[in-house]
Order: C-alpha cells, then structure tokens, then sequence
C-alpha cells in the first residue's frame, strides 16, 4: 500500500475541511471496495482517506410516502436491498444492489460508491437514473444537487469536484401507478461485472404509457439514459410491438465497446432484449402497487 | 510527501480486548496477519474478489482486504481463530473436516467466515441459498460440491435440539 494517513470525520463540515485540508490527493472513503484496492494498486495517488461513515447523514436511510427515499451514500448495499420499502416501491433499486459482488462486498459498498466510481459498467447507476436519483454533494464551495443522469462524465470521470463527496441520493417517490425493474446480463449466475444492464421506471394510465425513463449500463463511456425508447413508449398502448420499438430504440443507442466480456453485437443484442425485459416488469410492478 | 502514521488501535477480537500497533497503511488483512499474528486470516487475491480473508466485523461478513486497520478502532471483530471452542471445533470446521471440503486449505477460513455468517442470518438455507452467499469465497482445488454439502451438515447439526 502506497503511504497514507487516515481520519475519521463526524460531520460533513469536517469531511469538507479534512478533503481540503488534504488537497487533491485527499480522498473519501465509504465501503472502500473500490478505492482500497485502487490505492494499493496505485491507479490513484491517494494520501489521505477521509472515512465518512461516522456522518449521520452518510449513513441514514428513510423513506416516506410523500417525500420518497433518501439513502445515505455510505449505507452498505445488504441494508438497501434489505429494506422493505425499497423492495416493494423501488424494486429495480433491491435488483441492482443484490447483486453487486458477493456478500462480504455488500456489507461495505454502497449506492455513493458504485456512482462515485463512475464505472460505465456500475450495476446500481442504471437503476438510480431510471428512477431519477438525485445527488446531494457537499464541498468547500457549499452544497449542491446533480441528478444521477448528469453525474457521470466518462469511465471512471464525473462532476464532483476537488473537495466534493456525495452526502445521500435521494429518489422521488413514484406516482400513482408506476413501477421499476432492474436486470442485468452476465455470463455466470452471480459475482460478474454486467455485459449489459439495463433499468426501466413508467408510469401507465389504463394500458398507456405517460411516463417513462429507460437506462443502459456497459454500452457506453457512461452508464446511459436512452430517450429513444422512453419516446417509444410514452403516449402508447403497452403491446408487444410498442415494447419491441423500445428495444429497437436501445439497441440503436448502444455504442458498446468489444471486449473480453462481450462483442458489440451481443451488447446491442442484449439491450434491445434486457429493455423490453424492463419494460415489461415495471408495467407488472406499475400493475402490482 | 506522502506519509504515514503509526496509530494504536483497540478492537474486540473474538471476544477478547486486544490493542496493537498499526500503521495508517495497514489493511485490517495486514493488521491481523502482521500486528495480532492472526495467521488463520489468508491473503488470496487481495482486491475483493476471493473471499479468503473474509472475517465478520461488527456482526458483518466483510473482506479484510477491503478495510482500513485504522477503521476498526472500537470495532468488533471475528475471525477464523475464534470458531473453536476449548470444547472443540465448531460444527461448521467438523463438518469441513468429515466432508472432505478442503485440498490446501488457504480459501477454507475464508468459506467459514462465510458460512458462520450465513448460518446465523438463515439457520435452514437452501443448496442454491449456500451457492449463492459463496459465491464470493473462491476454491481452487476442491470444488465446491463438499464445501455445499459440509455447510448443510453443519447447519442440520446446528439446528438440532441441544441434548
């Protein structure tokens, strides 16, 4: 391990004066699933972890039926996929996080982790995009909020700042007949980085879509949104062509690399297959609720 | 320059009090292996993916890879080295032993960190239930039929009424 120093704030105060105290080479740390292993391997120049999990705010979750859920960015994945109003209103949200690495990595990675890694190939970010997931980001310039779909900048790249941490993500409580899924395509039954996943949030009225929001991971320098198969939803009655043109629109969307885990047409394959899959269990779960 | 700190760590380690010398550096893999020379605690692929450093802090299976010594300061923790009793082995280290679930035996404190946590979150778990909590702990030469079979004997054992 290259040599640093840790310290351990309490308040999101002292996290913003440690990271600015530590200048670039300071960094948070939450679950370190990521960050520890990137340290030792020294993809990045770390000196000091700034360990957030002793910050209320970082490590709480609450959920209301008016104000919708609010997940502390340190809170480790087995309590989100745990929690029984996440299963039963935002179930793409359980999807993703029960399956990110095996169990002893879900007892310390976390919602802010996955984003703030920014792999293009995150299994939680789809899913928070879908459900248009906010950011609330603390830092030496004050607070501010960044949605979920305009976090990320490139593989590994986003718009946090020097001295910025994501505080919690917060997700809107979904109106009155909507529902959400989450899947992913890997090539074994568990622990894989996804080849393609893929997230939907509609909300129907009778058999018609009058709201939906579509996300695509590992097809792209980003995770994505896909506004071409949201658009071919929206307005229309839910049959199976309608949910064809939705897959059709993904995987024109798609602008997938090749490599070890996949080829571009399996990737482009998978979308059209993975969102017509995800568009079909949110309408069953929009159905349900 | 980069630097690091020396820092005197207290945790609960299997149930005893312990303090030790760190450095800032330190993962709690390093910490355990080097500081408290809890050897059980094995270094496999030492980035998140094996599971052979698996230990269970404060009641949560975690890779000790993937922590900070300097995290656990108060913190309680349990590895391998706390499972036997002065009784005798725990059903789970019997049961490896009676099935054969092990060849070299480096993953095999890691799979009874595992288990000892999956046993204790669910008493009565089905084969694909086991599979699926494993799947982070890697075996390279057993296989992982006997550790299955191993887990669900101990898990009988356990769940029988104490005479």
């Amino acid at each position: 391990m290259q040599a640093l120093r840790y310290a351990r704030a309490t308040s999101i105060d002292e996290a913003v004066r440690m990271l600015r105290e530590g200048g670039e080479t300071a960094r948070v740390l939450a679950g370190g699933t990521d960050v520890i292993v990137q340290a030792r391997e020294r993809r990045r120049v770390i000196d000091l972890f700034v360990d957030i999990k002793h910050i209320p705010d970082v490590m709480g979750m609450t959920y209301d039926a008016q104000r919708g859920l609010t997940v502390g960015a340190a809170v480790p994945l087995y309590q989100v996929y745990g929690n029984a109003d996440v299963a039963r209103v935002y179930p793409a949200l359980r999807a993703a996080t029960h399956v990110i690495g095996g169990k002893a990595i879900q007892g310390r990675a976390s919602l802010g982790g996955n984003l703030g890694n920014s792999s293009p190939a995150a299994d939680s970010i789809p899913a928070m995009m879908a459900l248009d997931g906010v950011a609330a980001i603390a830092g030496p310039n004050g607070r501010r909020e960044v949605h979920v779909d305009a976090f990320c900048t490139g593989p590994g790249r986003n718009v946090l700042q020097p001295g910025e941490f994501i505080v919690s993500l917060h997700f809107p409580q979904p109106v009155a007949h909507s529902g959400n899924a989450w899947e992913r395509f890997i090539p074994r039954n568990e622990m894989d980085i996804a080849v393609v996943n893929a997230a939907c949030a509609l909300t129907l009225e009778g058999d018609v879509v009058t709201a939906a929001r579509v996300a695509l991971g590992a097809v792209a320098p980003t995770t994505i949104m896909v506004p071409g198969a949201a658009e071919a939803l929206v307005g229309r009655r839910l049959t199976d062509d309608t949910i064809a043109a939705a897959g059709a629109a993904a995987k024109e969307a798609a602008t997938p690399i090749e490599d070890m885990r996949g080829t571009v047409k399996q990737r482009k394959h998978l979308s059209d297959v993975l969102v017509q899959r995800v568009v079909r269990a949110a309408a069953e779960h929009a159905r349900s609720r | 320059m980069a630097t690091s700190e020396k820092l005197v760590i207290t945790s609960n380690i299997n149930g005893e009090e312990r303090t030790f010398l760190a450095d800032s550096r330190d993962s709690l893999l390093e910490a355990l292996r080097e500081r408290v020379n809890l050897k059980g605690v094995k270094e496999g692929c030492n980035n998140g993916n094996c599971g052979a450093c698996a230990v269970i802090l404060n009641g949560r299976l975690v890779n000790s890879c993937c922590v900070m010594a300097a995290e656990v300061e108060g913190a309680t923790i349990e590895t391998v080295e706390g499972l036997a009793t002065p009784e005798g082995l725990a059903p789970l280290q019997q049961c490896f032993l009676e099935e054969a679930a092990l060849q070299c035996g480096i993953c095999t404190p890691g799979f009874l960190m595992s288990s000892t946590a999956l046993l204790r979150e669910n008493p009565a778990p089905t084969d694909d239930e086991v599979r699926f909590w494993l799947a982070g702990n890697l075996c390279r030469c057993t296989g992982y039929d006997k550790i299955i079979l191993a887990v669900q004997a101990a898990a009988e054992q356990m769940r029988a009424p104490k005479k």
